[in-house]
């Protein structure tokens, strides 16, 4: 038999052992639960099929979806396209840093009431603050894979000539793409914390509406399913980010790979 | 072997300081010299000799602080579009992120020439340097050697009229060594380039050059340009175990020891 398979068995035993060992403790401690706050997962089970494969779905799960996205695909192209040209320039880089600083360090959530003022409460506002919190990370990022772009490769690019748009997009973009996608994985979590937030404080539907929604009115099985709904998002959004990461950065974990059996 | 008369190449009391805040560092004091069309020039020297400060004057990657290069007529003042450079470390000079083939490729994408005639052109340098059917590896996929032959590949693709080797062969075993020493000859006979080689070993300036200019510590002046006058068949065991070989080695090992010694040439 191949020695493979059954270590891919293990390693899948070992991934699900705690997350099944996990669920099942709730699943059991909860069962007899007659505590209004803490109803048995099964009854949350219940409700979450009911709710969240229903119209729920498409009330409130694509409009919250839809925000991340474009917040979270804007603040990373906003976040490279800003962090190259800094990356690159020591003079603009310190023109710009105190600034940064000092935007980065306002926490996104409270330019939820001045951004309505300016944007109203519509999807503009959500994916406004989303940007704002997502780019940081990979403005910073990017302009560190900018900064510490190999020499050797620089002056190779320079001595053949290598016309700027070729230089960008052949040497600068892909020299610092590992760096990027370290921001734009930070990225990902913070996205998602903004577009619930920015649901709760004023929204008509998203999940975020959903949940204060049904906290309110005391639907606490319901409550609890739009928790598990947001770290389903959570693990979809990340395993669909790891696919393209994998794509795009193969070469890269080949090259790690191949300098540590050297 | 007769010096051409129209030389390829100049380089005219070239001077190069660097300086910063603190301190100021002379790299080279005053160095002189011609290549003539054709020719295969080795610079040798002790380490921190400012060979590669030298190279990147030549190459148009540094401003010298005075003095000029001239290349074919014209003072090289930025990377000229008639050289081409193979740098030291292989590990760092290739793309990682393209094949093979995309890091030859990418110096002729803005040459004015269509794309079949590109793609022939990649083919062949690939041809010539011996590497066939690892078009779509990844330069971190080769040995060492086989990498400096991918940057050797790109350098002879780009049809230089001069090609600068920054001591190319510095990070490889003896054995590649040997067979890319044989290989450089092999190209230059066949492509007709101009070669100026930048080594700190003294054996790999006598085996592949017909000139060897010998370098001074730093502030780095020209002790001497010495003819190497072996016959242009070389091969490894023959040329290495002649007479002459051992006697130019020889002389070339006390010029470098002289100049490890601080002694300069009377002339300056």
């Amino acid at each position: 038999m191949n020695a493979a398979v059954p270590s891919l068995f293990r390693r899948i035993a070992v991934m699900l052992a705690l997350p099944v060992a996990l669920i099942a403790t709730w699943w059991f401690a909860s069962a007899d639960s007659q505590n209004f706050y803490f109803p048995p997962l099964r009854t949350i089970l219940q409700t979450f099929s009911k709710l969240w494969f229903s119209s729920q779905a498409t009330q409130n799960v694509v409009p919250s979806l839809v925000r991340f996205s474009i917040g979270y695909l804007a603040a990373g192209l906003l976040g490279i396209a800003i962090g190259i040209p800094v990356g690159a320039s020591r003079n603009l880089r310190n023109v710009l840093e105190p600034v940064l600083e000092f935007l980065r360090a306002v926490p996104p959530p409270v330019l939820v009431p001045v951004l309505i003022l300016f944007t109203g409460l519509g999807n503009e506002m959500k994916a406004l603050v989303i940007v704002f919190g997502c780019i940081w990370p990979v403005l910073l990022n990017t302009v560190a894979g900018v900064r510490a772009l190999d020499e050797v490769l620089a002056e190779v690019v320079r001595s053949y000539r290598i016309r700027p748009f070729a230089r960008f997009w052949h040497f600068i973009l892909p020299g610092a793409s590992p760096q990027i996608f370290t921001g734009l994985r930070q990225s990902l979590s913070i996205g998602l914390i903004l577009m619930v937030v920015s649901e709760m404080y004023a929204a008509k539907d998203g999940i975020g509406f959903a949940l204060v929604q049904y906290q309110r009115t005391f639907a606490i099985p319901e409550m609890w399913s739009g928790i598990i709904v947001l770290g389903i998002i959570g693990i979809g959004l990340s395993l669909i980010f790891r696919a393209f990461e994998a794509w795009i950065l193969g070469w890269y974990h080949g090259l790690r790979q191949s300098q540590r059996a050297s | 072997m007769v010096r051409a008369a129209t030389p390829m190449l100049e380089v005219n009391r070239l001077r190069k300081i660097y300086a910063d805040s603190s301190r100021t560092v002379e790299a080279i004091r005053d160095v002189s010299f011609g290549v003539g069309q054709g020719e295969l020039v080795c610079i040798v020297g002790p380490s921190g000799a400012g060979k590669t400060t030298l190279l990147k004057c030549i190459a148009g990657l540094l401003a010298p602080s005075s003095g000029e290069i001239v290349l074919e007529g014209q003072p090289v003042i930025e990377p000229p579009p008639a050289m081409a450079v193979v740098f030291q470390e292989y590990g760092r000079s290739l793309f990682p992120w393209m094949t093979v083939h995309d890091n030859v490729m990418l110096p002729l994408k803005h040459k004015k020439i269509d794309a079949g005639r590109r793609e022939e052109l990649v083919r062949d340098a690939l041809a010539a340097v011996d590497l066939k059917g690892v078009e779509a590896a990844y330069p971190w996929q080769l040995s060492g050697g086989m990498q400096q032959r991918v940057a050797i590949a790109r350098a002879v693709a780009y049809e230089p009229h001069v090609l600068l080797m920054d001591e190319p062969f510095a990070a490889v075993d003896a054995q590649t060594r040997a067979d890319l020493e044989d290989l450089i000859r092999v190209l230059w006979r066949r492509l007709r380039v101009t070669v100026l080689f930048v080594t700190h070993d003294i054996d790999e300036s006598v085996y592949l050059g017909q000139r060897v200019l010998v370098m001074s510590h730093a502030p780095t002046v020209i002790m001497e340009d010495v003819a190497i006058d072996l016959p242009d068949e070389r091969t490894q065991l023959e040329t290495r175990s002649m007479a002459r070989f051992g006697e130019l080695r020889k002389h070339i090992y006390s010029q470098i020891q002289l100049a490890k010694q601080g002694w300069r040439p009377p002339t300056e």
